[in-house]
Parts: C-alpha cells; structure tokens; sequence
C-alpha cells in the first residue's frame, strides 16, 4: 500500500494442524470487562497533575488568506498560560511517508495541524491556547483576532477540476500528465491502471453499460473523539496519551514536526474508542506538546464531535464514471472506469488504492481506470474502511447488476461466469495465490436468504467486494514469567477489533498452555520496535504473525533450558502441549518439564525466558465478500427498510469466529449508514451544516436488521494459520447491494448517494 | 452563573421575573444543557422546577386530566390510564429521544423549547391541550397552539413559566394519533409530523376533528381547512384524498438540509392519510367499549 514490496520479508507458511484454541470462541474476552464496566482508560480518561486544557481556534470560513494573527489580548487573560500558532512550528519540505493505508506529505501534515498562509476548509486550526479550565481556553479563543482575505472557494469534485475553479494550492501541477501542465490545477494526479485494451473488449461485446455515479463525503463515525494528553519535560522529552491506531507511526509524524529526534517522544495509545482509518495521522498532538512546551504544564486536548466532523478525515466524496461490456453468454470483454476523488483541502486521497482495484473481482482481459485526486476547500479526506472502495463498488457492482438484468442472466451466475480466481491477472500487477470468491458466491447461491420470499415493495440485491491485507513492520515479544505465565506485549493497536483475545488464542496455541495463562499487553513506543499503523485489515493477519515468531523463539529457548538440563542435544527435545519432552525414546527416560519447570530453572540456565519477533510481515491475503441485502420502500415516503442481511466472506481462517461476524457487522452497519442517509452536507459559503450525529445521520440500532454471516475458510498459504485479513471488505458491498435491491423492488436504479427518502420518493414519481 | 430550585410556583415566577433577561428555566434539561454545551446560550441563571410539587403530578380530575409541567416522559408513559386515554398524546411523547431521554425530558420542555418539529406539539394541539401559565400578574390558560411564536420563541411573557397543562375529558367515540416522519427510526428530527383527533357520531359520521402539523412552518400549525375535509365525512378513501390535499397545501416549509419544501409538502399528505386511519381505528374502537 504505497509501500515498496520487500524481498526480505516474512512470510510463514501455511500448515494444516489439529487446532485446541484457534477456531473456537474463548469465553473470557480480555478487554471486556473493563469496557462494560467503564474501567477502560480511552485518551480523553487519561489525565496528570497540573494538566491544563487545550482548546483549538479554527477557521470559519472555507477558503481565506491569513493577512494577520493578533493573540495579545488572549494571552492577557487571566488563566491563559500559552497560545501558539504557525509561528511557533517550522516549515516542513514535501516528503511523503505511509501512514496506514494512505500516504502523507510532511508539507501539509504540517499545514492541516496548524494553517501556514490559508485557510482551506471550514474548521482548519490557525492557533491553539492551553488555560486553567476549558471555559477560560474557550473565552481566550474568542479574544485572538485574525483578519481574512476571503477566497473564492470550491466544496464539489466536479467543479474544482474545471479549468476557471478557485485553485487551492497555486503551486500544484497536475502530476501524471505529460508535458507538465503551465496552470495550475485542483487535479493534484492523473493515475491510470490498464490491462489489455478495453476498446478492443467493447468490440467483443453485446451489450454495453455506461453509467455515471456520485457520492458525498461520509465520516467514520467513531463514538471516540479524538482525544490527547502531553506533556513536555524540561529535559525535552515528550510523552503523549492518545487515541491512534498507530502509535509509532503518530511518534513519527510528531517527530518531523516539531523536528524532534524519535527516542525523545514515548506515545502510549489509549484504548481505542473507534478509529476506522481516521486515526491514522495527528491533528491535536503537536499542538498539545507544544502548549506543554510553552507553558511547562501538561496539556490536555479533546476534540467536540462538531470538530470531528468539520476537521478531520471523512472518506472522498466522488463522481465516477462506469462502462462494462458482455457478450450474450454473460463475458465481460471489457470495461472502463473513471474516478474523480476529493482529496479535501490537500492532495492524497484514497483513490491509489481505489482505481488499481476498481475490476479485481472480476477476470478481464481490457481494462482501463483513470482516476483524478482533486482538491477541494473540505477537510483533508482520512482513509475509511477498505478507503475508496465502497464509492467504485457502487458504481461497478450496479452496473453489473444491470447488466446481468439485460441479459436476462441470475446476477450470482453472471458474477460466478466472471469470478476472479487463482491465476487471475489484476489490474494493478500480481496475479491473484488462492483466493475464497467463488466459494462466497456459491454459499450466497446456496443461502436460507435465497430462499426467502419478497412481499410487495420488497426486493433483493446482490454485490461483492475485494480488498487486500497488506503486513509491515509489526513487533512483540513474549515474557515468560517466573512461575509460567506470559505475557505478550503486542505493538499494533486493538482497534476494538479483538486482538487481545486473538493473541491469546495464538500463543495459547504455539505453547500450548491455557488461555489463563496468558496476558497481552499493548506497549507504548519504547517499549517494542517499530510497529506499523493497524491499517489494511493488518490487525489479526500481520499481529499474530509476530505472535507465532515470539512464541516459537520462546520455546526454542525454552528448549535449550530442557536440553541443559538434561544434558542432551538442542534437537533431541520435542516441544508439546506445553511440555518439553525428549523427541524420541532413545533420548533418555525424562519427566516433562512444564513451562512453569523451565521458568524457575531459567536464570541458571542462562537467564529469562522471552521471545522476541521484529518482521516485516509480507504475504497478506486478499479478501473477497458477497452481501445479500433485502429492502422494503415505503412508497409514500420513499423510506428504505433493509429487511435481511447476509454477509459471506472469505476469512481464510476465522481465528475467534464470533470477532469475525462483528467484523462483518460493522463492516454492514456503517455501509448501510453510508448508503442511505450519511452526507457531509455544506451551504453555500462552504461551510459544513451538519456537523453532529443528530443531523449526520448515522444508523441507530433499530435502523439495522439482524445480520447473517457465512465464513468461507480458504486458507492463506502465506499465514501459518491460514489468516487473511477481514476487516475491510465488508464495508464494500453495501451501497451497491442496496441500490440493487432498490431497483428489485421499484425498478428505479440510484447513482446518486446517498439513497435518501427524498431522493428515492423523486427516482419512483420520475418512472 | 447561577443555579435556583424552589419549590413553589411563585418564588419561580419571582426569580425569573427578577432575574436578568438570561434567566432561563430548567426542566428535564435534555435541550438547554445541550443548547449550552454548543454554545449557543449562556444562562445567567438557571430555575429547575423540579421541586415544585405542583409541576409533578398527573392528576385525574373530573372533566378531565391535568399533569405538571415537571412530569416526564417515562411518568406519562407509566400511567397506564392517561395511556389508554390519550393514545395520540403519547405516540408523540414516546416518541421523544430515547427511553433514557424521556426518563428526564418533560412535555412542557418540548412546548416550550419551541421547536416546530417538536414530536408533542401536533399531537397536544389536535388534543385541543390547554396550558395552564402562571406570571407576575397571575394565572392564564392559552391553548398550546398560542405557546410556540416561531423556531426557539413563545408567546410567554418575562417571568412566565408553564405551570401544567389540561386534557378535558375526551369525546365519547374518538380517537387521536400522532406520526413523524424521519429519515431514521429514532433519534432522529421530525421531517413531517401530523397529529389528529377526531370523533364519530353514532353513524360512524366523524362529527368533530382537529389537525395539527410540526415540523413544515415556523411552528406546529393547527390546519381547521384539513379538519374540514374529515367533518361530515365517514373518513373513506376520498375524505382522505382531500384530507392529504389539504394538510399539503397549509404546509408552508423551508428547504434545508433536514429536507427540501417539495418532500415536505408532499410526505405531510401522505402521513396526514395515514395518521387519520390510525385515529379512525382508534375511535371506532372507542365506541365498540
Ligand atoms: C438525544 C436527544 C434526542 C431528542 N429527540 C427528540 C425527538 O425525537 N423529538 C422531540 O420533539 N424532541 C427531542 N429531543 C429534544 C428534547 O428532549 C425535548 O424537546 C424535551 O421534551 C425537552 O424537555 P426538557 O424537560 O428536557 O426541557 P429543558 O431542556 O429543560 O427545557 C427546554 C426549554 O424549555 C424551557 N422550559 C422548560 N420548562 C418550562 C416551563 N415549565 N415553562 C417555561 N419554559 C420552560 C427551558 O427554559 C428551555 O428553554 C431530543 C433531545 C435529545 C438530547
């Protein structure tokens, strides 16, 4: 993902073996309790004496130049012990750096954190004041007095790559495109991804399907604001408290801006209130470090929900073009895409990954996607779910849908006559290991949900998504105490997702002791290594690689205790069921030794028992996934009620198959919240109008039927069990799935989002 | 600011009365503690009536039935007879937020907080619910259709308060009811919201009706043209066409981004229909007891 492919990765392979822990569901999930009980510590619990409260100014409008800053009379208030602004962090070079599933530029990181020369969205800090209490922070906001040149400014995609658009950034020549271009542009980049020749594929077909789709910005709704404690030493030293998915990847980005050298920062990350690819880059933290800084206080920043919206990443909203031909059999020939993406207010929108997996599901021979990364006076877009794809799903997976109508074949059939499988050629390189696509389509066909019957104004819809797991830095080490237990200390973040249960089970497993045996903990920056950002459905895939590596080096080293004792050779000692034994009977006639045996006996032998594991993971699996969605429309009103869900996805190997379906779940949810009423809704000066849930309408519980899930076990041939990550593909589906299923019932086809009751009641009086 | 709890009408009356213009009272608190929250007040001084005793009861009274402005959502909704009595009320209190936030929101708070989507306002006005409030001059009763003036104003003067409001015994055969329509199931700002009551003769003729629309003007309306089209009639499909016809034409919305005026106009008919069959049933059933 925007990383260079390693030859000197990892990758362990896969081995078929009898199972005791993975595959079942502990009953005893370690951060359970905590969380019902409300113990669990979340960045905005975290708090250290003295600490003074952070409050952030941002712009109220779209697009303006900065003419002057004047923080005189804010600093004079009583309470207030330190206001910084652009004045008080350096100027940054471009240069790009991954940052979970999207690339960052250091140029502008810097300038979405604290505004350098403009303003480029509604909400888009330009200073920062730490007080005694919130509302004298709050108070002290109001007395900075800043004078704007308003701008003319641009909110929709469309608009901001016309040639006479108001330019963001005057210095941004569409990259990609040959000459380079003498004016400048919103289109940040022109990427195109081809295989064969797609006029050609049309030449071939009998039926060819152009449409043309848009769809809004949506947050990712975490229930978690974003949410940070700092504090900076006199020895310049920094700690931080926050809520990320990556806490060495937020070390590093705190480390360019405020150019500090990377071991004088520890960041420990919070329990995590929901992060979905929106945590994945800093907004308050610099800021916070730099008030502590200033005012020799810790420094405590939470963010309201309204500034969540108006300032940090939602998804692209898009317009995209769409063009598949088949022939009457039901073969695609060929297809073309085109994707037009806000970046918001800087370049580096989800679209890379976007347009080199617009047809993956798919096998064809011609294809071709042009894909264009626009700027736009919105905040800078953040990755969400599987980044980029649901909004292309939409548009390819309904033309599919229409399609298969045309041509008058079953829409499952006409997916399964055109199914990616091993060998398939993809659009952006490689050509696909082992994959489950089929095996999803064939369980959707063989379904309860397919036998269900439709009532009036009822309809069903079908789509698919594909998405990778990508691997990375991932670090951990194992400590075996001295009376037996473990402790793994992970260095990726439990993004709620479960991976402190996972752990468990994998290590229980390699060492064969129980569950309660074993702790895991999550580390802070100094603690382990490097560990990427838990991005790209890397959580479970990537992390228990590293947990299979450290648990593995313990027990050779645990090994190595046993052959000591006994006076034997390393390899004449077997490891089992979390004894070692001598490997065959000729060895000698020894007790087992347990863990707990080789723990008291360790510090004789040499010293503590620990495992250690410092991979760049590689070999992750791609995901694939059907949804049946069934919808009933009031006709009245236009309301869409999703009726019956079913999710069927390719796990490779479900490690807790209840964290799987809650994957699957969430993946669903948010989908279904995306397609029907969610929409970043702006008026006519650019300014965000709905920046709380009650007018951002994400679903509520009763918005959401009971959803089914099939896991499709394919294993990944790259993972000793077999693991693909499955955190991503489920959000992919969705839109599609309900805007056939909307068709099912009335006839109309949407390809505009969101599918609102307006907009349905308009589509059904307009048929 | 200043925080005041006490405990008879008039020594609230006196503080809001005495106080500075930022005087503001506290009931459940479930729209001004999140109007404060956002910033968009700052009370001087806040007044909870919830000490009031008078404000806290739901009384059964001869002609009729009387509950204090302090009385919640979940108090209503646990008296199984002003229930069973006014169905229509109480589609629109149970319609409120959430079950946690009726245990703290009040029906008085939602009238006089003054939205024109309030879920109680349509549903109290086709009730024919009359406010009881009491000033510095005294006690005067005003239909809740004269309470809300227009988007966070009412007609109560400096030192008003909402003391109770009264039901009067309802018409033998009637029935009444109350919809919204949202984007969401719950949690959710009313779109459209029709609230009816009306009554039957013997001959299943309806003989009196009121309707009442939220969330398509400035404040809920009360609609006599949309009541005409049921009067007289035995509510069948044309009474109902025109019934839909009417409640659209009195709809006077803005576009915004909780809706456009066309879908608004449109989906008022649409639940103007729908709510009236529910207030139909409601009443035929009325009479079979
Ligand atoms: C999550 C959530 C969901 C919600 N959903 C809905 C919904 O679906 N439908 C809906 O209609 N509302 C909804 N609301 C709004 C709110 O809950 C209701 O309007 C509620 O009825 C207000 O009552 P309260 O007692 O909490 O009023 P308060 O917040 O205490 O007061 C509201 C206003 O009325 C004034 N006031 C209160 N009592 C009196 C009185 N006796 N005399 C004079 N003035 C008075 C106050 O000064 C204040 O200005 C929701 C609120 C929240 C937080």
């Amino acid at each position: 993902m925007g990383l260079k492919p390693t030859p000197y990765g990892t990758a362990i392979p896969f081995e078929e073996k009898e199972l005791k822990f993975v595959g079942k569901n502990p009953t005893e999930r370690p951060d359970a309790i905590e969380k019902v009980t409300g113990r669990a510590r979340y960045a905005a619990d975290y708090s250290l004496p003295g600490q003074l409260f952070g409050k952030v100014l941002r712009s109220p409008h779209a697009h303006a130049n900065i003419l002057s800053i004047d923080t005189s009379a804010a600093e004079a208030l009583p309470g207030v012990k330190a206001v910084v602004t652009m004045d008080d962090f350096p100027d940054l070079e471009v240069e790009i750096a991954a940052a979970g599933e999207l690339m960052v530029n250091f140029r502008d990181v810097t300038r979405n954190v604290m505004a350098r020369e403009k303003v480029l969205y509604d909400g888009h800090p330009l200073a920062a004041v730490a007080a005694t209490s919130n509302a004298i922070a709050k108070r002290a906001l109001k007395l900075i007095k800043v004078e704007y040149e308003v701008l003319p400014h641009v909110i929709d995609v469309v608009e901001a790559m016309q040639p006479d658009a108001p330019i963001l950034h005057e210095d941004q020549f569409t990259k990609g495109v040959d000459p380079k271009p003498e004016k400048p542009s919103n289109i940040a980049t022109r990427i195109e991804s081809k295989l064969g020749n797609s006029e050609e594929g049309f030449k071939k077909a009998d039926v060819i399907i152009e449409r043309h789709f848009n769809t809004k910005a949506a947050h990712q709704g975490y229930i978690e604001p974003h949410a940070c404690v700092a504090n900076y030493t006199e020895g310049g030293y920094a700690e931080v408290w926050t809520s990320t998915q990556g806490h060495f990847v937020f070390r590093s980005q705190i480390a360019k801006i405020l150019k500090m050298d990377l071991a004088k920062i520890t960041v420990t990350p919070a329990e995590l209130g929901g992060g979905f690819g929106g945590k994945n880059t800093v907004y308050l933290e610099p800021l916070a470090i730099v008030l502590s800084k200033k005012s020799r206080h810790p420094v405590k920043m939470v963010m309201t929900r309204d500034e969540v919206f108006r300032a940090t990443g939602p998804t692209s909203g898009t317009n995209t073009k769409v063009k598949i031909g088949a022939t009457k059999d039901g073969k695609i020939t060929g297809a073309q895409a085109e994707l037009n993406y806000q970046s918001g207010a800087f370049a580096g929108s989800s679209l890379s990954m976007a347009a080199v997996t617009v047809f993956t599901r798919y096998d064809i021979e011609n294809i071709l996607v042009i894909g264009h990364d626009v700027t736009c006076n919105r905040p800078k877009v953040a990755a969400y779910r599987a980044p980029g794809a649901p909004m292309i799903a939409f548009g390819v997976e309904s033309v599919i849908d229409e399609l298969a109508e045309k041509l008058e074949i079953d829409p499952i059939e006409f997916r399964l006559t055109n199914a990616a499988k091993e060998g398939t050629q993809t659009h952006f390189g490689p050509k696909l290991g082992p994959i489950g696509f089929v095996e999803t389509l064939e369980a959707a066909k063989a379904s309860e949900h397919m036998k269900m019957p439709l009532g009036p104004n009822q309809g069903r819809g079908i789509a698919t998504g594909f998405w990778f797991t990508i691997g990375n830095e991932t670090s951990s080490t194992l400590n075996i105490a001295e009376d037996g237990t473990a402790s793994f200390v992970y260095g990726t973040v439990d993004v709620a997702g479960g991976s402190r249960a996972v752990f468990t089970q994998i290590v229980a497993e390699e060492l064969g002791i129980p569950l309660e045996s074993i702790r895991v903990v999550q580390s802070n920056t100094t603690s382990l290594g490097f560990n990427f950002t838990t991005a790209g459905s890397r959580g479970t895939a990537a992390g228990s690689m590293a947990a299979v590596k450290a648990s593995r080096d313990a027990v050779a080293r645990m090994c190595d205790i046993a052959a000591k004792i006994w006076d034997v050779d390393i390899d004449e000692v077997a490891w089992e069921d979390g004894h070692a034994r001598p490997a065959g009977a000729n060895v000698g006639d020894f007790d087992p030794l347990s863990v707990a045996d080789l723990a008291k006996k360790a510090a004789y032998y040499g010293g503590t028992i620990a495992g250690h594991a410092e991979l760049n993971v590689v070999g992750g699996g791609p995901g694939f996934g059907t949804h049946i969605i069934d919808v009933e429309v009031d006709k009245g009103t236009g309301a869409v009620k999703v009726l019956r869900y079913s999710v069927i996805q390719d796990a490779g190997k479900a490690v807790f198959p209840d964290y799987v379906k809650a994957q699957f779940h969430g993946g669903a949810v948010q989908g279904i919240g995306m397609a029907l009423n969610e929409e970043y809704i702006y008026d006519e000066n650019g300014i965000m109008e709905n920046p709380g849930f009650l007018d951002y309408r994400m679903p509520v519980a009763s918005d959401v039927p009971n959803i089914d899930t099939i896991i499709v076990e394919v294993p990944n041939p790259n993972h000793p069990y077999g693991v693909r990550g499955i955190g991503e593909v489920p959000i992919i589906p969705p839109l599609a799935a309900i805007a056939n299923a909307i068709h099912d019932a009335t006839g109309i086809r949407l390809q505009d989002h969101p599918m609102s009751p307006p907009k349905v009641l308009k589509a059904m009086s307009e048929l | 600011m200043r925080y005041e709890a006490p405990t008879s009408v008039e020594a609230a009356t006196e503080l809001l009365a005495g106080g500075k213009p930022e005087a503001r009272v506290l009931a459940g608190g479930t729209d001004i503690l999140v109007q404060m929250h956002m910033d968009a007040i700052a009370p001087e001084l806040l007044v909870d009536i919830k000490n009031i005793s008078e404000m806290r009861q739901i009384e059964s009274l001869d002609d009729g039935y009387r509950f204090g402005a302090a009385v919640t959502g979940v108090e209503l909704m646990d008296h199984a007879n002003f229930c069973r009595t006014w169905p229509g009320v109480m589609d629109g209190v149970k319609l409120i937020g959430s079950l946690q936030v009726r245990g703290r929101a009040t029906v008085a708070g939602n009238v006089c907080n003054a939205s024109p989507a309030a879920d109680s306002v349509p549903a109290l006005i086709a009730a024919g619910a009359i406010a009881t409030i009491a000033g510095p001059n005294g006690r005067r009763d005003i239909p809740v259709e004269d309470i809300g003036t227009g988007p966070g104003k009412t007609s109560l003067e400096n030192g008003e308060i909402l003391v109770s409001f009264f039901l009067a015994k309802a018409r033998p055969s009637s029935g009444g009811a109350y919809q919204r329509f949202t984007p969401r199931t719950e949690m959710d700002i009313a779109i459209v919201g029709v609230g009816i009551d009306l009554t039957l003769g013997d001959d299943g003729v309806c003989t009196h009706a009121r309707v009442a629309l939220g969330a398509v003007a400035e404040k809920a309306l009360l609609v006599e043209e949309a009541a005409a089209t049921l009067i007289g009639t035995k509510v069948d499909e044309q009474a109902l066409d025109n019934l839909a016809a009417a409640a659209s034409a009195a709809c006077r919305p803005i576009d915004d981004k909780r809706g456009t005026k066309e879908y608004r106009i449109e989906v008022a008919g649409v639940l103007a229909r729908r709510v009236a069959a529910i207030a139909l049933s409601r009443a035929k059933s009325a009479r079979e007891k």
